[in-house]
């Protein structure tokens, strides 16, 4: 069976600006795949490019295997959207916005819409107008969640929900991935992504830095590794990936990378270790890192890392 | 801390994000002052002329109705207030409710005000600022309308009066615009209560002054007329004007003590947790959207009609009192009766091309508010989503008029006790349907080629208002004229059915629709 997102190569301009600068993206059916980058990487363009809302100047971009532009009628049977910056009418109540739109993607399941409206807390008389921000996000969940489509794409669902609320959305999350539900959720946190994602592609400035599962990008992670030694470690940075070596008497502190991990606590022992902490490889430091400047990822350790 | 803190930042501000807009209005306002003046002293060059002028054309009852009591019409000056000082004045209206509801209501609405609020900025700083730039803007106008009139080598003190008497409309309805947008929460409802409030003024007037009544005094129109200017001026009932104008400011700036930010003084009540079986459609959900409006539109347009169809009978009386009036209205081949009644249906026409417009823009704000996309994410096309919302004003370009006719058909068939005037008038008023649609699908192709042009929409139908009030005066050439669709339709009651020309511009709306529509299909959702 195709895939139910796969992207290569992907560019949209907006006038002089460039959105999307080859962007590649795969979803396979069932997962829960995280696309993460800060504000401006182009995770709304692509998303609405998927959507069939704007046309892509060049590359290619198939959803279960068809065109989302020509395609996206009949796409749009097999999927629920739910947009970042959900804006309702405001002489509609959420219960009506939620019954209109489930109505467009085929119906929806009463039983299901009165559940999520009860563990969302969502009052569904009051008009468009009078909801904040995370209860017109609300509406829109209850509306994608309540449907049947196979494919959900949420961009930034969470931005904002308060925690109690971000739970049940786990929760909901966790329960389309058992239904054998295919989710691209898009974020700039990373805490979210961690806790959800099955995989998950890295992007800034219009193009894909990083794509893979959560344990292969946590191997690309660096470990920060703090010891005691009875002799000064102070020549540790021969050590192929290790970083940021910092030699304070019997104390040593340094990054490696994850697959240089073996390596340098093998030269580290022979320095005879009396005291050993390390801090946990996390993709936030990843994320930091692909976020903090402009250059790669062999760059020295950004300041939150440094801060440990 | 004062409440006033920051006005004049915001009001550089609002001057700054409008500086188009406002120049535009000053250009199109006195654009239009200039083409009329020197079509006046054009057409009636020598003294002789302007006193034939003032016992035909110049004493016309329809004019009368149209544009208010001639005063010193055997001089260019007065002549020239006399054919388009009417629509001037509801065009400053206009814009001053456009400026405020634009500097106010609509900065809350979207959120943006919240977001000048926590800084050091008064309570009542956007107001004051929206206030100041309505006023500024209709001194503006004024001043540069009693410029041109006094270049065109008119009586000075006529002219600065006019200019004055202009302003004085303009910035009494500007205050009107400062107390609805306390009432609604939302831009599009407030400025429909201030235009409703500019229309009613507007058929007061009118119904006031052919009727010789005193019942113009009721209504701002008529304080500012009666500074006669080109006559024996006088300013004092422009005091009438600033007077009330300072008074409903003072009302605004007391409501605005009694509400939130982003509040409107009626609370909202929880409404249905499921839609109705006709939300669910697609057309009935674009009406649902629109219901407010379009009713308010068709009953406006039902009592304009009901206003001038009353008038219609009294024509009749005058131009039977005068041998001159007979004479040159029978030059025309016409009743004068069916004229007044035609150039009526025409009006409510216009009108209802506005409804019209107003209606398909409504899929523009959709749009940019976002509101488009997640329904545009379902299975619905794009073309079904874009006639789905197309069905509210093609349907108001036959229901609007048709209530205008009915209208008009009923008061003047209740006068001349002929219930057959009914249906014929409501029939004739179709006679311009075909141009409203051409008009509606004129802003569906803005909308799919350039849609951040869509609004100028507007300047069509103000094109076509032009050419066909003032459009033989102004002297616009024939070609520049048959660009408006509503010179090809027939002017009923009077003229005769022209079917081929009728169905050449509704097969040209259906094609420039089809247009409008492919090319939305092909671009980017905004």
């Amino acid at each position: 069976m195709s895939l139910p997102i796969d992207v290569g190569g992907l560019t949209k301009h907006f006038g002089r600006t460039r959105a999307l600068d080859g962007l590649d993206l795969t979803v396979r059916t069932g997962e829960v795949h995280g696309l993460l980058g800060p504000n401006g990487a182009g995770k709304s363009t692509t998303i609405r490019i998927l959507l069939g809302l704007l046309r892509a100047d060049d590359g290619a971009a198939t959803m279960f295997g068809r065109d989302p532009w020509s395609d996206a009628v009949d796409l749009h049977r097999r999927l629920a959207y739910v947009p970042g910056d959900v804006n309702l009418w405001p002489s509609l109540t959420g219960g009506e916005v939620i019954d209109v739109l489930g109505r467009l993607r085929g119906g929806l399941d009463p039983r299901r819409r009165a559940d999520l409206l009860q563990r969302f807390d969502l009052d569904p008389t009051k008009k468009g107008r009078t909801y904040s921000k995370g209860n017109r996000q609300k509406v829109a969940l209850v509306a994608a969640l309540a449907s049947d489509a196979k494919l959900l794409i949420l961009d930034e669902p969470t931005s904002g929900l308060d925690p109690l609320m971000e739970a049940v959305f786990t929760e909901c999350i966790r329960e389309a991935k058992s239904e054998g539900r295919t989710v691209l959720l898009s974020s700039h946190i990373m805490a979210e992504v961690e806790k959800l994602c099955d995989r998950v592609s890295i992007i800034r400035a219009g193009r894909t830095v990083q794509s893979g599962s959560l344990s292969e990008l946590r191997h690309l992670t660096r470990t920060s590794i703090e010891a005691t030694t009875s002799r000064p470690a102070d020549d540790l940075d021969r050590v192929p990936g290790v970083h940021g070596l910092t030699v304070d008497g019997a104390t040593v502190r340094f990054d490696v990378d994850g697959d240089h991990l073996d390596a340098a606590l093998r030269a580290l022992t022979t320095y005879g270790v009396q005291a050993l902490t390390s801090a946990p490889p996390s993709l936030e430091e990843l994320f930091m890192r692909h976020y903090g400047t402009g250059d790669d990822t062999s760059t020295e350790p950004q300041p939150a890392e440094a801060a440990r | 801390m004062s409440t006033l803190t920051g006005t004049m930042h915001l009001a550089r501000l609002n001057v700054r994000r409008d500086r188009v807009r406002l120049a535009v209005w000053l250009a199109a306002l006195t654009g239009l002052l200039a083409a009329t003046t020197a079509g006046i002293k054009s057409l009636y060059p020598t003294a002789a002329d302007l006193a034939g002028y003032a016992e035909t054309a110049g004493s016309s009852p329809a004019a009368t109705a149209l544009n208010g009591p001639g005063h010193a019409v055997d001089t260019a000056g007065g002549a020239t207030v006399f054919e388009v000082g009417g629509y001037l004045s509801v065009a400053v209206a206009l814009m001053s409710v456009l400026i405020i509801g634009r500097c106010t209501r609509a900065e809350e609405e979207s959120g943006r005000l919240e977001l000048l609020r926590a800084n050091v900025l008064g309570r009542h700083a956007a107001l004051a600022a929206a206030v100041i730039v309505m006023v500024a803007m209709n001194i503006a106008v004024g001043t540069a309308v009693a410029a041109i009139m006094t270049a065109f080598d008119v009586s000075a003190a006529g002219a600065a009066t006019f200019g004055a008497a202009l302003a004085g409309i303009g910035i009494v309805f500007g205050a009107v615009a400062a107390v609805t947008s306390q009432i609604t929460e939302h831009v599009r409802g407030s400025n429909a209560i201030a235009g409703t409030v500019v229309a009613a003024a507007y058929v007061i007037r009118a119904a006031g002054d052919v009727g010789e009544t005193g019942l113009s005094w009721l209504s701002p129109f008529g304080w500012v007329q009666a500074t006669r200017p080109f006559a024996d001026e006088r300013w004092w009932p422009l005091l009438i004007a600033l007077g009330a104008a300072a008074l409903l400011v003072a009302m605004a700036v007391a409501l605005q003590n009694r509400r939130d930010v982003g509040a409107g003084l009626v609370p909202q009540r929880p409404g249905p947790a499921s839609a109705s079986p006709t939300l669910l459609h697609q057309v009935g959900f674009s009406l649902r959207l629109q219901r407010a409006s379009l009713i308010g539109w068709t009953v406006g347009v039902f009592l304009g009609g009901l206003a001038f169809g009353s008038v219609a009978r009294e024509m009749e009386d005058i131009v039977a009192e005068s041998d001159d009036l007979q004479e040159w209205v029978s030059a025309y081949g016409a009743n004068p009766t069916e004229a007044f009644l035609a150039l009526t249906l025409l009006l409510l026409s216009l009108a209802a091309a506005g409804c019209a417009i107003a209606s398909a823009l409504r899929i523009t704000s959709e749009e940019s508010a976002g509101r488009a996309e997640p329904i545009l994410a379902t299975p619905l096309s794009r073309p079904a989503w874009l006639l789905s919302h197309l069905v509210a004003p093609l349907a108001a370009a036959i229901v609007v008029p048709v209530a205008g006719g009915l209208g008009t058909g009923i008061a003047y068939g209740i006068l001349t006790s002929d219930a057959e005037q009914i249906p014929r008038l409501a029939g004739a008023a179709m006679a311009h349907v075909p141009a409203v649609w051409l008009l509606t699908a004129a802003t569906v192709l803005l909308i799919g080629l350039l849609p951040r042009l869509a609004v100028t929409a507007w300047a069509i139908l103000a094109g076509c208002v032009v050419a066909a009030m003032l459009g033989s005066l102004i002297r616009l050439p024939d070609w520049v004229l048959e660009l408006s669709p509503f010179e090809h339709t027939p002017r009923l009651p009077g003229g005769s059915m022209d079917v081929a020309a009728s169905l050449t511009l509704t097969g040209l709306a259906a094609a420039v629709i089809v247009v409008g529509v492919v090319s939305f299909r092909r671009r980017d959702v905004r």
